[in-house]
């Protein structure tokens, strides 16, 4: 199907919002936009970061998913408390595909669940004593821990608990880092500010824990990587990249990171900033009290990679730029024949996604090397910084939509028609019921790693494997067959 | 007769609890079924009934068992003078925790053990002064009390009180069966304190049920940790409880309340010369400064 016009977008905008109440129109129409790459700001035409409608189906999560399930939870030394009743930690236990090396429940203890709880008599009563009382436990039962970070869910911030008094005691008592994180799911409109709140915590209890101390020797060429998460290996692959290119990489934050890494992150020459969304606080904090320089970086895809590795690379020596060429050459054989395999096989194939922090914007460029093209894009949860980043990635015409509903999406898509829909589990099983190839892009549908030269291998094999899977053409989808009235329907629906 | 449940609000330190188990007495010595329910974290609701100090609470010892539903109805329900039936939520300490849930909790629990059986011809709550959150509205909602009474007296703080507990009761009549039943006086002192409630009952539709004098064989009592009607049953005090007693029982005026506006509270109080009229020349001007001017 050929790409819509801009005037066909704005008529298909206007033709979804016509079944939405009075109210609810005025508020989605703002959320939805035809991309225009002559525009600087994305205020001109997209509204982010504001309170879903109610009664629609919105994917967001909460403050607590921000901090624990995103900004704290990889950092797997520490023990992450979560704090209130048992459903938040559980039900989010090992949800995200964080790898880590370790033993878990000796020194690491990512995947799993610690939880405070509460039952009734701790929400009457407080919750302090029993939070003390589970910080010392965990000293004696896991003393490998590094830390320990406190994750409030809901009633902590109702009933009024001095979690922070709590933690300042516990760290004299045990002489490690305790952290209080005040990230209330009820706080904000979605998950993003539980990564501000998470970011805040770690200025606040972390970033200062080495002040004035010498003793970490350092080089001209450290560098941390933040808001790699490294999702089915992904900071893994990312590294690699860093390292051969002659860069020390001193942190990874969070994805197998650790607490010593965050807290000598003051001491590194240059913050490198994979996911913007969710550590562009720390990174900005940063550079303003310890005068540490950062730049946003993109390692999908051979096109973004070597952009970014050039960019990174401008900001050190002679030495470090050669590098950079020497990684770019390295890979160049093995990335060509990547996209000589896989380009004929998806070459004109459009897609769609819907994701969150930085994938909505940082795989246009993989799927464009690969002969693709992204059809439309948004974020979960994105602000309005996320969308100027994003206008000059997309093409003219193509459609942009903010915490897209259930609804909105699926009639986009029915229109549009894509080859391939990227976005997550809630998503993945309505499209691929409509026919549509799909792939989960927040945890790589159990892949990985798709970062760097060795994750874009992965992920146009998976793209592949996907999109060509002969199971599709078992679908019966009406506007697959040659029955030219069903096609109506499902366009005119 | 069908039960009756009854919830006691007004000002902090107006002197519900004492009114109320003075008011519970009566209704026991004239033959009555009846159980107290402390809705307040100090646990004070009960304590001249049952010669205590503080009445072990439902909240402390569920933390003590564990949870809630560790516990008996015979574990926390306690008998004291002429049989009534006595029980305390409790809650936290100040500064901590949520007492509101505490009463949630508490009153749930009686509910589901059958606490509210079919000898009782009442129920009192008494209901701790503000009503600061939802937790303190439980006593209100569907299929609790249906009578409330207003414990309040002469002072300005007091009626202020008074009508914003109104106001609440006004949100829960409207979805529920709730009523305001009455104003209970209980004395200051202050002039005119029984017209003028009176003229504040009437203009919030409703009645001054009766007006409590002050006393001091209430103080008396009290140290003794019990009810004038227990301690000195001839005192002419104890006869106000038992008009008290007995109006209540008898009593069918039960209203949505029609709460007044501050203007029109401050135009009552002036007319009862509680207030001079308001000049607003002298709005949040300091004694220094009126000496100058």
């Amino acid at each position: 199907m050929a790409a819509l016009t801009k005037e066909e977008t704005e008529a298909l905008i206007q033709e979804v919002l016509e079944i939405y109440p009075a109210q609810a129109k005025k508020d989605r129409a703002k959320h939805l936009a035809v991309n225009d790459q002559s525009l600087e700001k994305s205020n001109k035409c997209i509204t982010s970061n504001r309170k879903s409608q109610p009664g629609v189906m919105t994917i967001r999560g909460c403050a607590y998913a921000g901090s624990k399930g995103v900004v704290w939870g990889p950092i797997k030394d520490m023990i992450h408390i979560s704090h209130g009743p048992v459903g938040c930690g559980q039900y989010s236990r090992a949800g995200r595909r964080n790898y880590y090396v370790g033993t878990t429940g000796i020194n690491t203890f990512g995947t799993m669940n610690f939880t405070s709880d509460f039952t009734e008599k701790d929400i009457v009563f407080g919750g302090d004593k029993k939070l003390a009382k589970i910080m010392t436990e965990i000293e004696q039962l896991f003393p490998l821990n590094k830390g320990i970070s406190i994750q409030s869910e809901c009633p902590i911030g109702l009933i009024g608990d001095d979690i922070e008094a709590v933690a300042k005691k516990a760290n004299k008592e045990i002489g490690k880092p305790v952290v209080p994180v005040r990230c209330e799911g009820f706080r904000g409109v979605s998950q993003s500010l539980g990564h501000h709140i998470a970011n805040d915590a770690i200025r606040d209890w972390v970033l200062e824990n080495r002040d004035g101390d010498e003793s970490f020797p350092t080089t001209p060429y450290d560098v941390a990587v933040i808001g790699d998460y490294n999702i089915g290996g992904d900071a893994w692959a990312s590294r690699t990249l860093l390292e051969e290119m002659g860069l020390r990489v001193v942190a990874q934050w969070s994805g197998d990171g650790t607490i010593a890494e965050m807290e000598k992150t003051p001491k590194v020459k240059l913050n490198l900033i994979h996911c913007y969304r969710s550590m562009n606080y720390i990174a900005r904090h940063m550079e303003e009290k310890y005068k540490i320089p950062w730049i946003e970086y993109n390692f999908f895809g051979p096109t973004k990679i070597a952009e970014s590795l050039r960019k990174i690379a401008a900001l050190f020596d002679e030495t470090i730029q050669a590098g950079a060429e020497k990684v770019i050459a390295k890979y160049q054989a093995e990335y060509d024949a990547v996209i000589a395999k896989y380009k004929p096989r998806l070459q004109g194939k459009r897609v769609m996604l819907y994701v969150g922090g930085l994938r909505p914007r940082h795989v246009i460029g993989a799927y464009e090397d690969l002969g693709m093209e992204v059809v439309g894009t948004g974020y979960e949860f994105g602000h309005n910084d996320d969308y100027d980043r994003t206008i000059k990635e997309m093409g003219n015409a193509t459609l942009i939509y903010d915490d897209v509903t259930g609804y909105e999406f699926e009639e986009f898509v029915k229109r549009v028609q894509p080859d391939l829909i990227g976005s997550g589990i809630k998503e993945k099983y309505i499209f691929q019921k409509m026919g549509i190839p799909f792939r989960q892009m927040h945890s790589w549908d159990y892949s990985g790693p798709y970062h760097g030269y060795d994750g874009f291998a992965i992920f146009a094999r998976d793209m592949d494997m996907t999109l060509n899977n002969p199971c599709w053409k078992q679908v019966k989808v009406p506007w697959k067959t040659d029955d030219t009235s069903k096609v109506a329907v499902a366009a005119g629906a | 007769m069908a039960l009756r449940q009854c919830a006691i609000y007004g000002k902090g330190g107006i002197g519900k609890s004492t009114t109320t188990q003075n008011l519970v007495s009566a209704l026991a010595e004239l033959g009555n079924n009846v159980m107290i329910v402390g809705c307040d974290p100090k646990a004070d609701s009960t304590r001249l009934i049952l010669h205590a100090k503080a009445q072990t609470t439902i909240m402390s010892l569920a933390a003590e068992a564990g949870s809630v539903e560790d516990l008996e109805l015979e574990d926390v329900l306690k008998a004291g003078y002429r049989g009534i039936k006595c029980v305390e939520s409790g809650g936290p300490e100040p500064g901590v925790g949520c007492a509101g849930r505490g009463v949630i909790t508490a009153i749930n629990f009686l509910e589901e053990e059958g606490a509210y059986d079919d000898e009782l011809d009442f129920v009192f709550y008494d209901v701790l002064g503000d009503v600061v959150c939802g937790g303190f509205a439980m006593p209100i909602r569907e299929n609790k009390a249906q009578e409330i009474y207003i414990v309040c007296s002469g002072e300005m703080m007091a009626m202020y009180a008074a009508n914003n507990i109104a106001k609440g009761i006004v949100k829960y009549a409207n979805s529920g069966s709730v009523r305001l039943a009455g104003l209970i006086c209980n004395s200051r002192e202050t002039a005119r304190e029984d017209e003028l409630i009176s003229a504040l009952a009437a203009k919030i539709g409703t009645t001054m049920i009766h007006f409590v004098p002050r006393d001091n064989v209430v103080q008396r009592a009290e140290i003794r940790r019990m009810t004038v009607i227990e301690y000195e049953p001839a005192a002419k005090q104890a006869e106000e409880y038992r008009q008290l007693a007995t109006k209540i029982r008898d009593n069918k005026n039960f209203v949505i309340p029609t709460p007044i506006t501050m203007d029109e509270l401050e135009e009552l109080m002036m007319e009862f010369g509680i207030i001079d009229d308001v000049d607003e020349s002298i709005v949040g001007k300091t004694a220094a400064e009126e000496a100058i001017a």
